[in-house]
């Protein structure tokens, strides 16, 4: 499955969005055969047996915190917030990339997009659902986490409607489930190719159910063009909300550090970094794992570092402007909260936060660093990095020393944080690996569409 | 199993019938051994029934119960017990449920009484408020009383005799009592001696009186590790007999406090308290109606309040006091070591102050309880040199019964035992084994007795080095008397009956002094009976227990007339690393060191808990090369103990505090593991400052819960500080509310507007709103190690800030509680809106509906919020659900919870109110924190009524608001401090 053709090599240096050389049925045999393989590679089961010890150390993990409270974090008075929304804020970040690949660069017309979307929306899906784990876990009584949904209670009480939290419960909720939707649309066809292609009765059924009666009509192309494309459009605004509103939740405080009309760009920005970044992190090693080469080339790699770089200037721009704005503003308590991070208790995580998320990428402008997959993939693997220090730069700092200095104190991770983390990550790497066994990771009919597409041109 | 006969059923029927339906309950136990009784359970319950008989197990209880609700049916539906179940037909006279009582009786500390109102809820008490009538108390109560109502549901408390170790009874105990007793009588108690601690009370004089004068060669021996050896030592020589001398504070212009915490330690502290802050309010020109100049070792509260700080080791005091003694013409004084520069400045400025026109009389100088018999001595004669008797300073005799030296006491005593003639000694209170001068080594001394019996509150160290521990009774379980710093006696009434088998100190001397088998009551009662009293003793009996105090009980001022000879001056004990042994600011001398309440009530200053530390100044700590939180060894004459080191601003150098009463190790779970034992330093010679200590380092760390790690104010207007000398020290002029732009109309608040007021330039830092409040909403106890996470419950915090150079700061507090902000940045961001503002402007928590977010604390600028981040209220344990204010939620786990203004209470006087259909008056409501402060620097009340204290006091140029520039609007402002500097020591 690794070998590697010499149409694949002449794509590397033309910077295709295809390899040359493929036609309909090699596009399709290539990527279903990854499903549809009777032998599941033994690389597979390792990874996923260790994506799902991590996985489980999640349940036990969150067992432990319904049955003793939220006190088996290191959260604590001042430091409200730590990891927990940390994480929340990451995943939520991370998660960006899918629907921005999809529907943003399918309105715009960017052909490259085809090979990489289906992985990154399904990448969002799974982001997401890792996310949208830790509000409710971060809460006091977790069980009662429906008291912030507006349901008809019989007590007549409804959620406060002015809390930044009550606005991210619609934001992240409607974000998933338009994702799901747009994801689960995008697959119908490949379904249908998948059932068609099935040899084993059970996939016959299943995939005969999701396909949803596919018959590759002209009807049905004309319907799934036009949807896809509302879909789509749908999508668009939902990227940049949902960061802008989980970013309202430090915004709208009063706390130094957080009450900044910045963060609403700064955030999505740093969204689209982190989402990009962790695209490139699991897309490499697949590319090389599947033997992907000709429909995850070279151009593809070179265009998302692109993305990288200017995504992550934009960051830079956030950072400084904060440093600014606490000069500038005359602002004592905002001068603190940016000495503090230059010199406080937590600074080398702030100048950490400076080499992985800005200094490194730097690199990516030039061309023979894009041209080295393993330096990409570290690149991409520190912005990883240095967006979760971004995230506890912005949480635990601001809040640990704010206003009164009597109130100041210090936070510590425990055990447990670490584990729910390293969980989620679990839990991520395992919805990953099914996906890669079940489903096909990149778009079949589109890649289709493009083959069609660039022999017309060669033409 | 045998054949069941063909109708059990009817078998049981037939047996039942014949008991009649009345006695059917009681039957049941003698019906179950009965054959026909097994077979029916066979019949009924065939598998369970052939489980061996002998284990109870879930099933056959089950079984038995499913049995005795079938045998209930047969014979009439009977639902009410036998025994006699009383309706509330007639309840007890004013008890009305749902409504508290407060009965009035008196605490003791180190024997001295505080007068103070309990209050009850259906006869369980739940919190102790001062009692406004008694002269100890004026209203106010101290940490250490309010924290005594944990005590008294202490789960660790001595519940049962035992006897080795082994649990006994009573009877058991008392015939071994008695038998020791009729040996000791054969020799008329020459080997019986009987320990106690101080004893005011005028029963137990007598009682003592009683069994010395039935054991004739017997010996009455007291022992408190804080005691008051020097005062009376000095009192001796100077007017040749035990005087105890009280200040009027409210009298004096100037004070200097030698060594003296008068604010927060020794008998009469609360009354100096609130006399020091009612003179402390500005005069006419906007400084402080006093002055005060502490010259002190370790650095205390009352040094924090002074406008002139100086920190000297306890050798250079002396040496000041012996030269101001001289200034002020006293012979005796001698020749004194010379006086460095910087404290011959301070000589001058001060003897220039004291002897000022017109301050004749208006001068008190307090010499602290460290300081040598020469030097308290000097200091009375000094004061009546300043003409300060009988006006600042008034003279009663001493109010203990047969005041002596006590560590002289203990040390006869100890000598007796160490030879082994003694047969018996009873130990009456107190924890010797623990707290004795570790040169006695009391312990083995105590060994060396044939029979050891101990009567205490826990069974502690002392009870374990005794074969036989009896539970005493705590002081609200029992009848007793005792006298105020002033010699007022209080009544002391028990609230609730002995939750355990314990029996009072008065029993125990009863048995002692052949009166057995007389309840205290009976005790009490008889003894001022016995009294020449008026003619109507019930009456005058009624009112005594109702006013809590014995009026004119007093005894009659001295007219005190020094007459000093020579004076023996001891050495400077100033060699080496000295030594300072306090008595602990929240644990006391150890006696509440399983007071979760007082373990976890940040000390004043450090904002420790749970642990005791060395206390170092930071240029002591720099050349030592030690920090914070270090272990070290600290030896001493050979002995050492293993302790943290944490340095201290302001503290003077070459010098360790340690505070007593930490090390502990038996008696409790709460006192397990904190701290280390200073007692195993102290010796009688030296029982307050020892010289030529060294410290050792151990390389190790020893972790230590601090609850406020910042005392920076970073250039932060927080607490604003008025000094006439220098203008406003912060540059901002306090006074009148900043006006903020809003984009929304003002919320009317037609009703009330609660608000409070908090005077900074009267606040002491003293603690006693802490655990007011903990007391009153049911605050839980988190435990060091949550402490050191940050998670410590407090809704009301006393900030405490430094300002200056560190080898001598400025230090400032500030009570920090809930400021019920009227844009309160809480209430926008909670997503389920269970924080919300009332029509009266409080910020209201709704427990019930918060879902744990942390987001209001999280945007809270003053980081009142306090989470229940685990399960920290005690569910579980009996006798701490009898401590609940029942008027206050208890919490759970994943709640937020913060000060409420006492909702309970205001909601309490509005119902009042208006069921007599007018508005709360003034000062009807009264928040915990305010009625515990004995400085009455906080004020609660309607901010709409310009009439009203508070309203007043936010009119004042001083009010503020802290973080005014966030337009919260709080509702809680602060009144700044004020300094009254004396020119001669602010120049250069």
């Amino acid at each position: 499955m690794t070998q590697t053709n010499p149409a694949s090599e002449r794509a590397a240096e033309t910077h295709d969005i295809v390899g040359s050389g493929h036609t309909f049925g090699s596009v399709t045999d290539k990527i279903s055969s990854i499903v549809q393989t009777t032998r599941t590679p033994k690389a597979w089961y390792v990874g996923f047996t260790i994506s799902f010890a991590f996985l489980m150390l999640l349940m036990v993990s969150v067992a432990w915190l319904f049955v003793r409270g939220i006190g088996i974090w290191g959260i604590n008075i001042p430091v409200g917030w730590g990891v927990d929304i940390v994480n929340f804020v990451w995943w939520i970040g991370i998660g960006h990339a899918g629907t921005l690949i999809s529907a943003i660069l399918l309105l715009m017309r960017q052909q490259w997009r085809t090979s990489i979307n289906r992985f990154a929306e399904a990448m969002t899906l799974f982001a997401v659902s890792c996310a949208g784990l830790y509000p409710i876990l971060h809460l006091g009584r977790p069980e009662y986490f429906y008291w912030l949904l507006p349901y008809p209670s019989t007590m007549g009480i409804w959620p406060q409607f002015r809390s930044p939290l009550m606005w991210d419960v619609f934001a992240v909720s409607t974000y998933a489930t338009v994702s799901a939707l747009f994801w689960f649309v995008g697959l119908i066809p490949d379904f249908a190719t998948l059932r068609d292609r099935a040899t084993s009765t059970t996939g016959q059924v299943i995939y005969g159910i999701l396909a949803m009666g596919w018959r590759g009509s002209a009807r049905h192309w004309r319907r799934y063009e036009q949807a896809y494309l509302l879909l789509a459009a749908l999508a668009t605004p939902l990227v940049v909300s949902v960061h802008t509103i989980v970013s309202f939740d430090f915004a709208v405080s009063v706390i130094p550090g957080w009450h900044t009309t910045i963060f609403p760009p700064y955030f999505v920005a740093g969204a689209i970094f982190a989402g990009f970044a962790m695209v490139l992190t699991i897309m490499l090693p697949l590319r090389a794992a599947y033997g992907l080469e000709d429909f995850v080339t070279l151009r593809h790699i070179r265009n998302m570092c692109y993305v990288l770089l200017a995504s992550g200037l934009i960051v830079a721009y956030g950072y400084l402007m904060e440093v600014f704005f606490a000069w500038y503003s005359g602002n004592h308590y905002e001068a603190h909260v940016i000495l503090n991070r230059f010199y406080g208790p937590y600074a080398w995580l702030y100048w950490a936060l400076i080499l992985t998320n800005i200094v490194i990428p730097q690199l990516l402008w030039f061309s023979r660093v894009r041209q080295n997959l393993l330096v990409v993939w570290l690149v991409a693997m520190s912005v990883n990095i240095g967006m979760w220090l971004e995230r506890f730069v912005i949480i635990v700092i601001s809040l640990h020393q704010d206003f009164l200095p009597s109130s100041w104190g210090m936070y510590t991770p425990t055990f447990w944080d670490w584990s729910t983390f390293f969980g989620t990550i679990g839990l991520f790497c395992s919805l990953l690996f099914l996906f890669l066994r079940f489903l096909p990771m990149i778009s079949i009919f589109e890649m289709r569409e493009l083959v069609h597409h660039v022999e017309d041109e060669a033409h | 199993m045998t054949h069941p006969p063909k109708d059990a059923r009817g078998a049981v029927r037939a047996a039942l019938a014949r008991k009649g339906g009345r006695e059917l309950w009681r039957s049941l136990d003698e019906l179950a051994g009965t054959p026909a009784f097994e077979q029916l359970l066979a019949d009924e319950f065939p598998r369970q029934a052939s489980e061996p008989m002998d284990a109870v197990s879930r099933r056959k209880f089950l079984g038995l119960m499913g049995a005795s609700l079938a045998l209930g049916g047969l014979s009439g539906c009977i639902k009410q017990p036998l025994e006699t179940i009383v309706p509330y037909v007639r309840p007890p006279e004013q008890l009305v449920p749902g409504t508290p009582l407060f009965f009035a009786t008196a605490a003791t500390l180190g024997g001295y009484a505080t007068g103070i109102l309990v209050e009850s809820h259906e006869g369980r008490p739940t919190k102790i408020e001062g009692n406004p009538d008694h002269p100890a108390s004026l209203g106010a109560v101290d940490a250490f009383t309010q924290a005594s109502i944990l005590s008294l549901y202490d789960p660790d408390r001595s519940q049962v005799v035992t006897h080795d170790a082994q649990i006994s009874t009573w009877d058991a105990l008392l015939a071994e009592l008695e038998a020791a007793l009729a040996a000791a009588a054969q020799d008329k108690g020459a080997r019986l001696r009987l320990l106690t601690g101080t004893v005011t009370s005028p029963t137990m004089a007598r009682q003592l009186e009683l069994f010395l004068a039935r054991f004739p060669a017997a010996r009455w021996h007291q022992y408190e590790p804080v005691n008051r050896d020097n005062s009376l030592a000095g009192a001796r020589l100077a007017f040749g007999e035990p005087l105890s001398l009280l200040p009027r504070l409210d009298a004096a212009d100037v004070i200097l406090a030698l060594d003296c915490d008068f604010l927060a330690c020794g008998p009469g502290h609360i009354r100096a308290t609130r006399d020091f802050a009612a003179k402390r309010q500005p005069v006419a020109t906007g400084v402080p109606g006093n002055r005060l100049y502490a010259l002190e070792s370790s650095p205390s509260i009352t040094g924090a309040k002074a406008d002139h700080r100086l920190p000297l080791a306890p050798g250079r005091i002396a040496a000041f006091a012996r030269h101001l003694a001289r200034r002020l013409g006293i012979a005796a004084a001698g020749e004194p070591p010379a006086l460095d520069e910087g404290e011959a400045r301070w000589l001058d400025a001060i003897a220039t102050d004291l002897t000022a026109q017109g301050r004749r009389g208006h001068t008190a100088i307090l010499a602290g309880e460290q300081l040598p018999p020469a030097i308290h001595a000097l200091v009375h004669a000094a004061n009546e040199a300043l003409g300060n008797f009988g006006s600042t300073l008034f003279a009663i005799p001493a109010v203990e019964h047969r005041p002596e030296n006590q560590t002289e006491s203990l040390r006869q005593l100890v000598t007796e035992m160490m030879s082994g003639t003694l047969d018996t000694v009873v130990v009456l209170g107190g924890n010797p084994v623990y707290d004795a001068p570790a040169d006695l080594h009391f312990a083995e001394a105590l060994s060396r007795v044939k029979r050891r019996f101990r009567f205490g509150l826990y069974e502690d160290e002392t009870s374990a080095a005794c074969q036989w521990h009896g539970p005493e009774t705590h002081y609200l379980e029992s009848w007793s008397d005792a006298r105020a710093f002033d010699g007022t006696v209080s009544l002391v009434q028990p609230l609730i009956a002995p939750l355990y088998s314990g029996r009072s100190a008065h029993e125990v001397l009863a048995i002692l002094g052949g009166q057995a088998g007389q309840s205290s009551h009976d005790l009490v009662k008889s003894h001022w009976k016995s009294q020449a009293s008026p003619p109507d003793f019930e009456a005058w009996w009624q009112k005594a227990l109702h006013d809590g105090l014995i009026r004119d009980s007093a005894p009659a001022q001295a007219t005190p007339k020094s007459t000093l000879a020579k004076l023996d001056f001891p050495e400077d004990p100033g060699h080496g690393l000295e030594l300072l042994f306090r008595a602990d600011p929240t644990i006391y001398d150890g006696r509440f060191a399983n007071n979760g309440w007082l373990q976890e009530l940040p000390k004043p200053l450090t904002k420790l808990t749970w642990d005791n530390a060395a206390l170092i100044a930071p240029a002591t700590a720099r050349k030592l090369g030690l920090a914070s939180e270090d272990a070290v060894t600290i030896e001493l004459d050979g002995r050492s103990v293993r302790a943290p080191v944490f340095i201290v601003p302001g503290h003077c150098e070459g010098a360790l505090t340690l505070h007593l009463g930490y090390g502990r190790w038996q008696g409790g779970r709460s006192l397990a593991g904190a701290g280390f034992n200073a007692y195993a330093l102290r010796s009688t010679a030296a029982p307050w400052n020892a010289g030529g200590a060294r410290v050792g380092r151990t390389g190790e760390r020893w972790e230590l819960a601090c609850t406020q790690l910042h005392q920076n104010m970073k250039g932060r207007d927080l607490v604003r500080v008025e000094s006439p000398a220098q203008g406003n020290d912060h540059g901002h002029h306090a006074g009148g509310e900043g006006h903020h732009p809003s984009m929304y109309p003002p919320v009317p608040y037609p009703g009330y507007a609660w608000g409070m007021a908090i005077d900074l330039n009267s606040c002491v830092g003293c603690n006693s709103c802490v655990v007011a409040c903990q007391s009153e909403n049911n605050i839980p106890v988190v435990g060091k190690d949550q402490v050191i996470r940050g998670r410590e419950m407090h809704w009301i915090r006393v900030d405490t800030y430094h300002e200056g150079p560190p080898e001598n700061p400025r230090t400032y507090h500030q009570p920090v509680p809930c400021m019920h902000c009227e844009n309160a940045p809480c209430e926008v961001v909670c997503p389920v809106g269970a924080t919300s503002h009332s029509e009266e402007g409080l910020n209201d928590m709704a427990y019930n509906r918060c879902v744990g977010t942390k987001y209001c604390s999280n945007n809270c600028p003053y980081k009142v919020r306090r989470f229940n981040f685990l399960q920290y209220s005690d569910y579980e344990t009996p006798s701490l659900k009898m401590l609940a204010n029942p008027n206050v939620t208890v919490r759970s786990l994943g709640v937020m919870e913060k000060c409420t203004f006492c909702v309970q209470r205001i909601n309490a006087g509005r119902i009042k109110a208006e069921k007599e259909d007018r508005r709360v008056t003034d000062g009807e409501i009264v928040s915990a924190c305010q009625a515990a402060c004995p400085a009455q620097a906080i004020v609660f009340g309607d901010v709409n009524d310009p009439a009203s204290r508070v309203s007043r006091l936010k009119a004042q140029q001083r009010n503020y608001s802290l973080l005014e520039e966030l337009n919260a609007k709080p509702r809680t402002t602060y009144l700044s401090t004020l300094l009254n500097p004396n020119p001669a020591l602010t120049k250069g």
